[in-house]
């Protein structure tokens, strides 16, 4: 993906397992061992019940909840919440596609783009394009 | 232990500045306090309780107690960003409640414009040990694009338009050409505002507030001392406050913590929407406003777009004037955290000492209503509901 460098934030230590799978191309969220909710971002704590949770792979897929695209930058980027399949909402950029087009209830699906001196970071992608 | 009657605002300043390339932050803070003690007709050595956000320097009330040499038995530096001031209010009259202090100073100051802060557009890493960080701060989220993202939404959800979300600069410029202090006096038109740059779409270049230099104070104090006093007297009626984040990944974009902050202050203060003269809305941007007025029960929700259009918040023209002073759409946004000028333009209001274009008449109760952070991600939220008496 050509465009705006994408800044480096550092992991915590209990984000290793995403950001090894992210490198492998795999998408992780957790869920609750207790409630059995899944939430995001992810925490080893449930941010809705307070049990312990545990990673399992998402499907990559979801559909736009809502986005916007930051024109006053050097190179203009589309910012988006994106609802995932099993029922959370992640911050992400939409990515290889007419930023014009972007639009509520879109369908789209997980790709990971790369980033110097840092793992890939999960970005979505209209599935139409793909 | 309720805070209705607990406690009045006997003194509110806001500096005049709105660049102060030479005058330091604590300077600033120490003016703006010394401006509403004066008008309170108090001095530094009646102070007995500080509060200061984030934004004073140095370890929270530490350097400008110091600095001021204040004589203090309370202290509170909770910082809510933009909101905080507000919620202030609300725990200063705690304290004076619980017999902590009888006269609280409140002080806010910044100087982005003379820093040359890309506020609005630039994405802040923030501390690494903020949990979210790595999860957000690589997608690039700016104030104004998290901001934005509520709009599409309530456009989606609403059917809220540009021209809508553009009344509200436009009723803030109305008020904003009568205040000589006011960084934009002109007043703009729907179109002006819809055909300024796109800086994070939907929100435009008019969709956004100013970014000022200066700062603003407050004295809370007990209401026997607020009597023994030359001003008019502005008690505190009710309060509330909220914190809102994404809800374990449950994001919902279409409200704002007022629907939680808003309620609790009407219920302190026995009060409906209804009843408010005159509302101090924080406006970081258009659909700021929008939002808070619907939460705050001024109309249904998803109703806002509605309720804002046609000059509805212009004072002398609609049903709620807001923002008198042009807000932070047009007027000062000092430091980026617009909670201080909302509650010094109510007193105003209160007081009968809004400039006489923008005057509400026999304005004796007043709402005022901050939100701290970005409404995109996670925001503190409070209201305040101010009487004359
Ligand atoms: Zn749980």
């Amino acid at each position: 993906m050509a465009g705006r460098s994408i800044p480096f934030s550092p992991a915590s230590p209990d984000s290793a397992p995403f950001w090894q799978a992210a490198g492998e191309g795999r998408l992780l969220l957790r869920r609750c061992e207790a409630c059995k909710r899944v939430h995001w971002y992810p925490r080893p704590i449930c941010p809705h019940c307070g049990g312990a949770t545990a990673w399992e792979e998402a499907s990559g897929r979801g559909t736009i909840y809502s986005h916007s695209v930051m024109r006053r930058a050097p190179e203009p980027y589309a910012i988006a919440y994106v609802r995932l399949e099993e029922g959370t909402t992640m911050m992400t950029n939409i990515v290889d596609c007419d930023f014009d087009a972007i639009h509520v209830g879109q369908p789209v699906r997980v790709v990971f783009v790369p980033r110097d001196g840092a793992p890939p970071m999960p970005m979505f992608t209209p599935e139409a394009a793909a | 232990m309720t805070v209705r009657g607990a406690a009045c605002i006997v003194g509110a300043y806001e500096h005049p500045t709105r660049k102060a390339p030479d005058t330091s932050l604590a300077q600033l803070h120490a003016e703006v306090a010394l401006g509403a003690l004066a008008d309170a007709g108090l001095t530094l050595r009646d102070v007995d309780g500080y509060f200061c956000a984030g934004d004073a320097p140095g370890l929270g009330p530490l350097s400008m107690v110091d600095y001021l040499n204040l004589r203090v038995r309370h202290v509170d530096s909770t910082d809510v960003g933009g909101s905080s001031y507000l919620l202030h209010v609300s725990h200063a009259a705690q304290a004076i409640a619980a017999g902590k202090c009888d006269i609280a100073l409140i002080t806010l100051a910044g100087r982005p414009r003379s820093e040359g802060v890309a506020t609005g557009t630039t994405a802040r890493a923030g501390n690494p040990a903020q949990p979210d960080v790595q999860w957000e701060y690589p997608y690039g989220p700016t104030i104004a694009n998290m901001y934005a993202m509520c709009a599409t939404r309530h456009m989606h959800e609403f059917g809220t338009t540009s021209e809508q979300l553009a009344w509200i600069k436009v009723a803030a410029s109305h008020h904003a050409q009568h205040n000589p202090h006011a960084m934009l006096r002109d007043v703009v038109t729907v179109e002006d505002v819809v055909n300024s740059p796109l800086v994070a779409a939907p929100l435009h270049r008019l969709d956004c507030c100013v970014i000022s230099d200066g700062g603003g104070a407050l004295v809370v104090a007990r209401p026997e001392i607020a009597r023994s006093l030359k001003r008019p007297v502005v008690m505190l009626r009710g309060a509330g406050e909220a914190v809102k984040g994404q809800m374990g990944g449950d994001v919902d974009l279409t409200f704002t913590g007022a629907r939680w902050s808003g309620p609790r202050a009407f219920a302190e203060a026995g009060v409906t929407p209804a009843d408010i003269r005159y509302a101090s809305i924080y406006d970081s941007f258009t659909i700021t406003v929008l939002m808070q007025l619907e939460d705050l029960g001024f109309c249904e929700k998803g109703q806002g777009g509605r309720f804002v259009a046609d000059g509805n918040l212009i004072s002398g023209v609609g049903r709620l004037p807001f923002n008198t002073d042009g807000g932070g759409l047009c007027n000062n946004h000092p430091s980026n955290r617009g909670g201080m000028t909302k509650v010094i333009e109510a007193v105003r209001q209160l007081r009968g000492e809004a400039h006489p274009a923008v005057q509400v008449k026999d304005c004796a109760l007043a709402l005022a209503h901050g939100t701290g952070g970005s409404l995109g991600t996670r925001h503190g939220s409070a209201t305040l509901i101010l009487e004359r008496m």
